[in-house]
């Protein structure tokens, strides 16, 4: 499957964001081991790998929750009250953005503009995107993945 | 008015298009341009229909496409802009989504006149939807011959890749894109040399984005004289506008660059919602500066913005209402700011942190004596002083929160 992906590029280095979302896709996230074994299949410095993985904010060393909320809070999102839906998700689950429920099942995450202020507010839950969020959404989320 | 980005959009059966694509005249403008047209003929073509590059910079695309050296044997590479991250702007995601084609065929015509064999589309990696969508595509129209080896029966080759970004807003300005592209982090490059000289992998690049390119084909198809009449007197075509924040229609909008930013947001959106008035508008994307309820009649192209201190930028339209605090407005878009600085350029790095902190501690009332007094010369000395555009945007956006309601956040710091 790397390989397939590497030919379609003039420099196999260039290949390394593909690559890493699928190692992310499979794994959860990039383990060190990872960035090691893609070191060598580029064949560049692990060192560069490493700056890759943690200049881009797509990409997590550490697990995340079973399901995984990204509240958007710039602009257009905090108009329409994306703060209130970060309270909220902070009172139901007891973890502030960065953290994750002890159990493993949740984790939020506070990010930049999605890309989808039509719909704002709006997150990612895990890729999925879902809009015009109310607290009623968020529980519904909330009581079916627990 | 006639719509050209978005004749194909909206509709219920907008999901694989391409049936659809081809019975509305699709790849005619590709095959028109490759085996009745020279290269230089399409370059003139889209220089006389004034199409702007719409990703923000407003730049003429047929003079960009015209800066690409013909006598370098170095391979030409064109690369597709579709890492959307301007707060308040999701236009391309349409495009990509619903017209995926119209796409392609403008990179088709785009290569031809440039002479590239090689197409990268970038898209930002929140993007699942679109990088499928255009995924897709691609193989559709290799699948039929209109992407691949000898295209159409023309002996011209095209490849086109796919590629997924990692959620960088920097990765959006176009040499961090191309640093990205090569598989590193994303630092904006020094310019010059610009890409049109030395761009990917060091060879002559152009890059556009994905609004920009699927404008070449009805382009090609109807003529340069149609699309130039289209627009105002600079500004061919049309403009894809996205209103989000306070308004009652949000959403994506093609009008003519001669709209005013009050039909806009009244007649197209639908006004503000639940009675308010409007206080303040950000007009072209976070880093556009905000503009006053006084200043709504102006027109909404590139120069007119420019005109009036602000800029059309990349047509995202973010609608305040009066119960705004302006203070914490500009803490959202410092925070912004503080976020993606990418890192490369100390008076950035340093100062959307520092920017930060201070409006973020008068919003939340700990000010010190001298932080409103302190914040103009902090933010005038990042603007002008980095590598790339994104601090000047700092020192624009957060500049003129603190200018135009500088009562806002003197209440704050006597209370």
């Amino acid at each position: 499957m790397f390989d397939k992906i590497a030919a379609k590029y003039e420099q196999k280095r260039t290949a390394i964001l593909p690559l890493l979302h699928i190692i992310q896709e499979k794994e959860g996230l990039i383990s060190s081991e990872a960035e090691k074994n893609i070191a060598e299949y580029l064949d560049v410095p692990v060192v560069h790998v490493h700056e890759v993985v943690s200049f881009y904010h797509l990409f997590r060393q550490t697990p995340k929750g079973k399901y995984h909320f990204s509240i958007c809070q710039t602009t257009a999102c905090a108009l329409l009250g994306s703060e209130g839906i970060i309270e909220h998700i902070k009172d139901r689950l007891g973890i502030k953005p960065g953290e994750t429920t002890p159990d493993g099942k949740f984790s939020l995450s506070a990010v930049e503009c999605l890309g989808a202020c039509e719909i704002a507010p709006v997150m990612q839950g895990n890729k999925e995107y879902i809009g015009c969020l109310n607290k009623k959404k968020i529980d519904e989320i909330i009581d079916q993945n627990s | 008015m006639e719509k050209i980005v978005t004749r194909h959009m909206f509709q219920a059966n907008t999901q694989n298009n391409f049936i659809g694509y081809l019975k509305d005249n699709g790849y005619q403008a590709a095959r028109k341009a490759l085996t009745q047209m020279t290269p230089v003929g399409v370059i003139d073509e889209i220089k006389r229909s004034n199409l702007r590059g719409l990703g923000g910079a407003g730049f003429g695309a047929g003079m960009k496409w015209s800066f690409i050296p013909q006598n370098n044997l170095k391979p030409k590479y064109l690369v597709v802009n579709g890492d959307e991250g301007e707060p308040g702007t999701f236009k391309d995601k349409y495009i990509l989504e619903q017209d995926p084609h119209a796409v392609l065929e403008g990179i088709i015509i785009t290569c031809y006149a440039v002479g590239s064999h090689k197409a990268y589309i970038y898209i930002r990696g929140e993007y699942t939807k679109s990088l499928h969508s255009m995924q897709n595509a691609v193989a559709e129209a290799t699948k039929a011959g209109f992407l691949g080896h000898d295209i159409m029966g023309t002996g011209y080759d095209i490849d086109v890749v796919v590629h997924p970004g990692a959620g960088a807003y920097i990765c959006g300005e176009e040499t961090a894109l191309l640093e990205s592209l090569e598989g590193k982090k994303g630092f904006p490059r020094l310019k010059p040399p610009f890409p049109a000289v030395e761009g990917l992998f060091g060879c002559p690049t152009v890059i556009n984005n994905v609004e920009t390119i699927s404008c070449v084909p009805a382009i090609i198809n109807k003529g340069a004289e149609w699309y130039a009449k289209l627009g105002s007197e600079k500004n061919g075509g049309n403009r894809l506008f996205c209103v989000s924040g306070h308004v009652v229609n949000p959403g994506v909008y093609e009008l003519a660059h001669g709209v005013t930013l009050r039909e806009i947001i009244y007649d197209h959106a639908g006004g503000l919602p639940h009675g308010r008035k409007l206080k303040a508008v950000i007009p072209g994307g976070i880093s556009a500066p905000v503009l006053t309820p006084d200043q709504i009649d102006v027109k909404m192209d590139f120069d007119s913005l420019k005109a009036i201190g602000s800029m059309a930028g990349s047509g995202g339209i973010i609608v305040m209402d009066d119960t705004t605090d302006m203070v914490w407005a500009a803490m959202i878009a410092a925070r912004f700011f503080a976020h993606e600085s990418c890192g490369q350029c100390t008076p950035c790095r340093e100062g959307s942190g520092w920017v930060y902190r201070i409006i973020k501690r008068i919003y939340q009332g700990g000010a010190r004596e001298h932080d409103l007094l302190n914040l103009p010369g902090i933010v005038n000395n990042i603007g002008g002083n980095t590598i790339c555009a994104f601090g000047d945007a700092i020192s624009m956006s957060v500049g003129s929160y603190v200018t135009k309601f500088r009562s806002e956040f003197e209440a704050k710091i006597k209370r």
